[in-house]
């Protein structure tokens, strides 16, 4: 009964918890209630037994819980349009307590969550706590931050929304595309802390990969138009797909071309190819088609690496980063031979933009490396380790470092 | 003549605040408003929210971006302000990106407290 519970909450909390907050207008008091159901389902389920529509069940409590809650306070300082929503609220319930759906409202949140008003830690923040059910502990504990510190930060965010009047919609027209970019940098961004923890000993941190895949999906579910959503959700499927490969049991980072292919999660990966496009036009599509051909490649060398630099070039064009134009050598490394990879790495270095990013660093090492250049090589990694924060990442450096000093050229 | 009078304090401080100063500070707020509007010299006015609540919009080359929280650097002043009705925050942030000053300068949308009547 306990478990049967708890997957209820795992699965079907953010959906209710969306419901309530756009019922109601107001995220404490639905927080509030959800746990009120969920607490009366673990008294009341063993004994009077599971009810045959359980999330149907948990909403329609919860909904009781707030009105309850809401005349007990009796809502100093409610706005008249609240309490406006209370009681048409209220006048929705009753005869349709046993009614298997409930609206899905998460579409709406998702945008309400990622509102460019609500700075970005707190976007992040408030999207797993609201629409992934982590609770606040959880969530500080992921970004290593202190829990009071991450409390403040929600807690302020839902006070904003409520009094700044952050809306529960979907965004029209000309406003969507740049809205949907904040949900999906959002998105994104928690997949990327997961994927790569930027300190600290974990190289992976596979629960707020789950999670990002989860919020991906369900943008995907409710905008199913969207490539560039269907990007990112291939993007995360892709990458995610390699987690168990990114690291031998040490914690030490293996590398793509290292890596055991034969264990790459193939369901996976084949979820994620069926979302490619043929010709992708946003950076998201793009970056997963970039991801895909590594996923096609049974064996390193069978990478199709000139299709790989063709497509970081039609990144390039759409987002003129020095990292990108750092993947973009690489490539270009890869398909026509290292000199042509050190030759634009080099303008990169001149402009100094990458001088604190360890990969620059580590990448031109292993161009002058395959040259045999090891004395360059052995410089370069220094560079890179004098800058590179995760330690898995620093033993690598360290581990590649003695290799090319150990080379006769390579002592100096 | 009008004049705008522009209330600045400190809301760490007033929080700080034992139920009776804040109920002191309210009342005083209660004289000074039936004086004003009793002595015929009231064009309007209202509290804002706290400075949670602020939101900062600009323009630039046609292109708006929200920030979270109120506008915070010295060498740009305060040039006027808009009463408006609007009916979300979005609809309040379409309308600071056209006022001409989010072009150079920027705007800060602060939603009026709501008091209970």
């Amino acid at each position: 009964m306990q478990s049967e519970i708890a997957s209820l909450y795992r699965e079907h909390y953010g959906r209710i918890l969306a419901s309530l907050i756009r019922a109601l207008g107001n995220f404490e008091l639905a927080e509030d209630a959800l746990q009120d159901a969920f607490a009366a389902a673990v008294e009341q389920w063993p004994r009077e037994g599971v009810p045959k529509t359980p999330a149907a069940w948990i909403f329609s409590t919860a909904r009781h819980k707030a009105i309850d809650k809401a005349r007990r306070q009796s809502w100093f300082g409610a706005r008249r349009d609240e309490i406006q929503r209370l009681i048409e609220f209220e006048m929705s319930s009753g005869a349709d307590d046993q009614a298997e759906a409930f609206p899905d409202e998460r579409l709406r949140l998702i945008f309400t969550c990622c509102h460019p008003a609500i700075n970005r830690e707190a976007q992040i923040a408030l999207s797993l706590r609201t629409l992934c059910g982590l609770t606040t502990e959880e969530i500080a504990r992921a970004f290593v931050t202190p829990s009071a510190t991450m409390a403040q930060r929600i807690v302020r965010a839902q006070r904003k929304i409520r009094t700044a009047g952050i809306p529960y919609e979907v965004p029209l027209g000309d406003a969507l595309p740049a809205r949907l970019e904040s949900v999906m940098a959002v998105i994104y961004l928690v997949f990327n802390e997961g994927y790569r923890a930027s300190s600290g000993d974990a190289v992976v941190r596979n629960d707020l990969c789950m999670e990002a895949i989860r919020l991906a999906r369900i943008l995907v579910a409710l905008m199913p138009d969207q490539s560039e959503a269907r990007g990112l959700l291939a993007l995360t499927l892709l990458h995610d797909s390699r987690r168990d490969t990114r690291a031998d049991a040490n914690g030490d980072l293996i590398l793509l071309e290292e890596q055991d292919r034969t264990r790459w999660d193939h369901r996976q990966i084949d979820e994620g190819l069926a979302l490619i496009e043929e010709t992708p036009i946003g950076p998201y599509a793009i970056q997963a088609a970039i991801a895909a051909e590594h996923a096609r490649a049974k064996r390193p060398d069978a990478t199709d690496w000139s299709r790989i630099a063709h497509l970081y070039a039609l990144l390039l064009e759409m987002r003129n980063t020095s990292v990108i134009a750092l993947n973009h050598a690489v490539a270009i490394a890869m398909a026509h031979g290292p000199a042509h990879g050190l030759e634009l790495i080099a303008g990169l270095e001149a402009s100094g933009e990458l001088d604190d990013y360890y990969l620059m660093w580590s990448a031109k090492a292993d161009l002058l490396r395959r040259m045999g250049n090891f004395i360059d090589a052995a410089s370069a990694y220094r560079r890179a380790l004098a800058v590179v924060t995760n330690t898995a990442d620093r033993r690598f450096l360290e581990r590649r470092l003695v290799e090319v000093l150990s080379h006769p050229q390579g002592s100096n | 003549m009008e004049y705008a009078l522009l209330i600045y304090g400190n809301e760490a401080d007033a929080a700080k605040m034992t139920e009776a100063e804040g109920h002191a500070v309210f009342q005083g707020y209660m004289e000074f408003t039936k004086w004003i509007e009793g002595s015929g010299k009231m064009k309007g006015g209202r509290p804002l929210e706290k400075i949670g609540s602020a939101t900062t919009v600009r323009v630039r080359n046609g292109k708006t971006t929200t920030t979270d929280g109120p506008f915070a650097e010295t060498k740009e002043q305060l040039g006027g302000f808009y009463l408006v009705e609007a009916k979300d925050l979005d609809e309040a942030i379409a309308i600071a990106a056209r006022i001409p000053g989010a072009n150079h300068g920027c705007i800060e949308v602060r939603p009026v407290m709501n008091i209970p009547m």
